[in-house]
């Protein structure tokens, strides 16, 4: 199993903001916001199968995300925002701009041994 | 109760012009001399005591003004108000913030304002502001010359169901959008701007209707007489700023002959073409022709050197400025009814068109002869900010200092301009004219502009004796409603102005044909079309007729 | 406008109903920059049953409004809402450099009392636009704007480029009300007649929905405007192979984007927050709206930001004309200063400069990064909202509020600055933000009196 450098984008689902008009305490909720869209090929280079968590770092904080396999490019994670995709960026650094790194927080990803969550059919654009 | 003892009392409207009165205040209005009560007096000796301003044409609230606001926070930083107990923060010099706005217009002895564009789809935004503007008492006008429901009436082959039918839409358009008047920019050039065509010229088919500017201002000039509107239409004509444009004022001037029509920044409309295609003053030609037509109303538009904002529904003339001086410049396409578009420039005297637009204004004072007929305005921000109303009054009262200006300009302008030429010099009682009287008589505002028995308790109190500008900078008092509101140019009081609408009769229905139209195209519910008496609580209606 | 349909039931229908079922109609959703204005949501017994012509989210949104609501605390311990707001008060008259903060799903009526109590506090006051789309008003400060409403696009637009956003997963009726499918006055082909363009990172629900989909390299907004302005303009670009990339796309991609962006009759630019937020900021909308005012010498071509919350339109336009500045204002001299980036809500919290903070209508604990929360969990704070959420569990005073467009009246502006204005169809035993939040000024202004 091994690491791998990409930069995080944080970015909105149907999902993510049809569950938090539900509830932002609900596991529907919590589950969408810990589903990372991740190439087919850093799945492989990371050893993890759809459905299977990873762990994510940034220089501000680290949390455990589910890998789903997405039509995206090598080394760009998507994560869609909210409170689990705010523990890796820091609002003390916007360059004076009042904007954080959104778009391009460079991260590390790496799986996590356990695979006790089992792999699931999860749609994107619920 | 309140007396305003001892002061030189200028109310041309009742035929004072001067003398020595009282005038009592009570319950918000003009009382004659009581028997006895209690009262407070304030004592204007050496004053002179004049009804309220009269704001007749000014870009102060709604969705232009605000992007212009936003655009350029550059005009604000060193421009401000601290907020007091009485008054809010504010800044922002040719786009002041509403409370300043307010303030600014109370402080030189204004009382009364009218919004100058307003389209109906952003109405709520101009009276949201609107509401925000202290002080003073405010109206908007119904920007009307490029939408598609009258432009669609307007097409009506059949004479007799398009004047009705006309008539009809006028007055739903003036509920639904709680406008006060009539407003035309730039009638169809507006809509030609959306296709990419090129000039539009009275006579010129506009999209997608084929009506001819010329049809849109006769067509709702009527309907604002049929309905006996307190205020005609308030027309910003074709070509506003381009050289030679003059042929167009003169055709649309003659094309509106016997309709009562208020004629905007008249200013903007004057030029003659100069040497190679330039600048030349085209003033005394209208001037004349204004003085022909007793039925018609100007306001000047006088420029004003130093910063402005530029902003308007005429979206072309915009993006014509923005390439003038390649400055920041904001577009709005409005659906179905108009556009907008703001541009900040810099007036300068040495800049020859610069120098020629501001002789055109002061030679439209001074040419005009009548002062019920031409009244003054900046078109703020457009020429200039409100601001410097004292300065413009000075300049039409004092010849030497008007020369004194005459030598900062560009020494080609006395080819083009006859202002050097001219020594009229306005009398105060001229002055409150164009400046209260006459704007209040061309809205059909009985109880304002003048301080006759019945009329409203809006009063400002100029000190005497210091040159025009002095004066008009600094009021000694300004009565707002009955209470004091500034004294010696500081605010002293602060509250709501009521806003004024105008109370036309009709049903309170769009056409059934009109209104499917309008559902199929527009982006908006007919139902939240319609501004809600929420933002207008308290409407002051102006009866027609 | 309302209708009782159940007065006019015929007899014939035998089923006894419980109560009256009214039906509202041209309801107003406030989720989205959408406001999509033609909802009908029926009501009975004062509790919404049913929601009609809403998105997924909109109508989650609806039917979940009254659902919810956090109980009047402060530090955990339920009190009366009287209590709240006089803690509320407390705190920040005695705050020395406090924080008003939120506004965006608010209505511009409680949006007003916001900045009064800002001002009255010499404090800040600061919108989510500072960290979304601020970047594009600060674009709009340095070389303006041409755009449009969402009407001209349905009725006019040949041609539309989506650049940087997703709406059919965040304004899902977006594409269907407005920009794609509407056949419109002279569109009358309606999504036939309409060129779709959308320039993006990575695959998207919109980007399929589109005929062309241009895939760039990320933080490359700036090069990519840059580029079409040359192209626009007949520029020499010194890049002689049209198989070169530009963005990681051929030039070739871009020459023909150039040419049916001077071809078309009527084009718009909408841009999410991958141009805003990408690399470089505000430097890029700024690059985007030269290109679009470069266009205008050619052919009628706009940007319409899509902005997100409900009414994030609306409180840049109140700080506007309150304020005179959109986002990022500060008091502390008595009179509105602006500058992003330090009076933003982030480079206060990053400095950790505020000691207090009112928060309304937005949702910090999601939205904000993770230091950012846990400086604000470590000062006071006013939190007002209608529903539980990340931030109602641990800010110092939580004040329940009727929902707005469901339980308040007032004002919203589309993303296109169009205001509209929501309704109050059911009763709510909660006050509404701005009732809240007069209470908690005039106990300010009575307690500074003293």
């Amino acid at each position: 199993m091994g690491g791998l450098s990409g930069l995080l984008v944080t970015v909105r689902s149907s999902k993510q903001g049809a569950e938090m008009m539900t509830s932002k305490l609900s596991e529907d909720y919590l589950r969408e916001i810990s589903s990372l869209r991740i190439n087919a090929g850093d799945m492989q280079t990371l050893c993890v199968a759809d459905g299977q968590r990873a762990r994510m770092k940034s220089p501000y904080g680290e949390v455990t995300v589910t890998c789903h396999t997405a039509d995206v490019p090598s080394g760009l994670f998507f994560l869609p925002l909210g409170p689990l995709a705010n523990q890796l960026f820091s609002g003390a650094n916007t360059e004076g701009t009042g904007v954080p790194d959104w778009k391009r927080q460079r991260v590390t990803i790496e799986a996590l041994e356990t695979t006790s969550v089992p792999v699931e059919e999860h749609s994107h654009d619920a | 109760m309140l007396r305003i003892a001892n002061g030189r009392v200028y109310d041309p409207q009742n035929g004072c012009r001067g003398e020595l009165a009282d005038v009592w205040l009570h319950d918000g209005r003009v009382v004659s001399e009581p028997p006895g009560g209690e009262f407070e007096t304030i004592d204007a000796s050496g004053c002179a005591v004049l009804p309220g301003g009269v704001e007749i044409h000014s870009h102060v609230a709604g969705a232009k003004v605000n992007n212009g606001r936003i655009m350029c926070p550059e005009d604000h930083a060193d421009h401000f108000r601290q907020h007091t107990p009485v008054t809010r923060a504010g800044c922002g010099y040719t786009v002041p913030t509403t409370f300043m706005t307010g303030y600014e217009y109370a402080r030189l002895g204004y009382t009364t304002l009218f919004e100058a564009a307003v389209p109906p789809l952003t109405a709520r935004h101009a009276h949201e502001e609107l509401r925000d503007i202290p002080i003073v008492d405010a109206g908007c006008y119904t920007v009307m010359g490029n939408n598609y429901l009258v432009l669609k009436v307007l097409s009506d082959p059949d004479p007799s169901s398009r004047r009705e039918r006309l008539r009809e839409l006028v007055a739903w358009l003036l509920w639904a959008t709680k406008g006060y008047g009539v407003k035309i920019v730039n009638p169809g050039g507006v809509e030609n701007w959306k296709w990419n065509h090129g000039v539009t010229d009275l006579d010129t088919p506009v999209p997608p209707f084929g009506v001819t500017p010329r049809q849109i201002v006769s067509g709702l000039a009527q309907a604002a007489d049929d309905l006996r509107l307190p205020h005609p239409i308030h027309l910003h004509m074709n070509h506003l700023g381009e050289p030679g444009n003059i042929a167009t004022t003169l055709a649309t001037i003659h094309a509106l002959s016997g309709h009562r029509t208020h004629f905007t920044h008249l200013q903007f409309h004057a030029y003659d073409v100069g040497e190679r295609g330039g600048y030349a003053s085209g003033a005394p030609r209208i001037a004349q022709c204004m003085n022909e037509h007793p039925e018609f109303t100007c306001d000047v538009g006088q420029l004003v050197f130093g910063p402005v904002t530029t902003m308007t529904a005429d979206a072309p003339m915009e993006f014509r400025l923005h390439h003038l001086q390649k400055n920041k410049w904001a577009n709005v396409d409005v659906e179905m009814e108009t556009g907008s578009g703001v541009v900040p420039l810099v007036y300068r005297p040495s800049v020859l068109p610069n120098a020629v637009q501001w002789c055109v204004g002061l030679e439209l004072m001074l040419l005009i002869k009548n002062p019920w007929q031409i009244f003054l305005t900046t078109d703020h921000p457009n020429a200039g900010p409100f601001v410097a109303y004292p300065l413009i009054i000075r300049l039409l009262m004092d010849l030497d200092f008007r020369r004194s200006w005459l030598e900062k300009l560009h020494p080609g302008v006395k080819r083009v301009s006859c202002l050097h030429e001219l020594t009229r010099e306005y009398t105060l009682d001229e002055i409150a004219i164009v400046t209260r009287a006459g704007p209040a008589r061309a809205l059909g505002l009985g109880s304002k502009g003048h301080l006759g028995i019945g009329a409203d308790a809006d009063v400002a109190i100029y000190r005497l004796g210091a040159d025009a500008q002095s004066m008009f900078s600094q009021p000694a008092w300004v009565v707002k409603h009955g209470t004091v509101v500034v004294r010696d140019g500081e605010l002293t009081a602060s509250f709501s102005g009521r806003p004024l609408g105008v109370d036309v009769q009709h049903d309170r229905r769009l056409a059934p044909d009109l209104a499917e139209y309008f559902e199929k195209y527009s982006s908006v519910e007919l139902d939240n079309y319609v501004v809600e008496d929420e933002y207008v609580p308290d409407l002051s209606l102006v009866a027609c007729g | 406008m309302p209708d009782t349909t159940s007065s006019q039931v015929p007899l014939e229908n035998v089923t006894p109903r419980p109560t009256d079922i009214t039906v509202h109609r041209s309801v107003v959703c406030t989720f989205c920059g959408c406001l999509c204005d033609d909802i009908e949501v029926e009501v009975q017994d004062n509790q919404i049953r049913k929601v009609k012509k809403a998105c997924l989210i909109g109508r989650n949104k609806i039917m979940h409004s009254q659902s919810n609501s956090p109980r009047p605390t402060i530090q955990g311990r339920e009190v009366s809402i009287a209590d709240t707001i006089a803690e509320a008060a407390r705190i920040l008259r005695t705050a020395k450099f406090p924080l008003v903060y939120g506004l965006s799903s608010a209505t511009t009526e409680a949006q007003k009392e916001l900045v009064e109590i800002a001002e009255i506090l010499d404090g800040n006051l600061d919108n989510p636009s500072s960290y979304c789309h601020g970047p594009g008003v600060m674009a709009r400060q340095q070389v303006g704007l041409a755009t449009c409403t969402l009407g001209e696009v349905k009725n006019r637009a040949d041609l539309v480029i989506f650049w940087g956003c997703n709406p059919m997963e965040s304004h899902m009726r977006h594409l269907s009300r407005y920009s794609s499918q509407p056949k419109g006055l002279f569109t009358g082909e309606g999504r036939k007649g309409r060129k779709i363009i959308a320039i993006d990172i990575r695959p998207t629900a919109t980007t399929k929905a589109a005929d062309q989909f241009i895939q760039v390299e990320p933080g490359t907004t700036f090069e990519t405007a840059t580029v079409l302005r040359a192209l626009v303009r007949g520029l020499k670009l010194g890049i002689s192979d049209d198989n070169a990339l530009v963005a990681g796309v051929p030039l070739r991609v871009w020459r023909e984007l150039a040419e049916a962006i001077k071809s078309c009759k009527y084009g718009v630019i909408f841009f999410g927050l991958g141009v805003t937020q990408c690399r470089g900021r505000d430097l890029n909308p700024e690059q985007l709206s030269v290109l679009v005012r470069e266009v205008n010498d050619f052919t009628r071509f706009y940007a319409i930001p899509m902005r997100g919350h409900g009414n994030v339109a609306g409180c840049n336009q109140v700080m506007g004309w309150q304020t005179g500045y959109p986002l990022a204002v500060n008091f502390s001299r008595g009179y509105p200063r602006y500058n992003p980036g330090e009076f933003s809500v982030l480079g206060l919290l990053g400095r950790k400069e505020i000691d207090a903070a009112l928060i309304v209508a937005t949702d910090p604990g999601a939205h904000l990064p993770q230091d950012s929360v846990r400086y604000l969990r470590d000062i006071p704070t006013i939190y007002l909202e209608p529903h539980n959420n990340t931030t109602t569990g641990w800010a110092t005073v939580v004040i329940p509020v009727a929902p707005a467009g469901v339980a308040a009246a007032g004002t919203f502006y589309r993303m296109d600055n169009i205001p509209l204005r929501v309704k109050k169809i059911v009763e709510s035993p909660l006050p509404s933000d701005e009732e809240v939040l007069r209470s908690i000024k005039e106990k300010i202004v009575h307690a500074q009196d003293c």
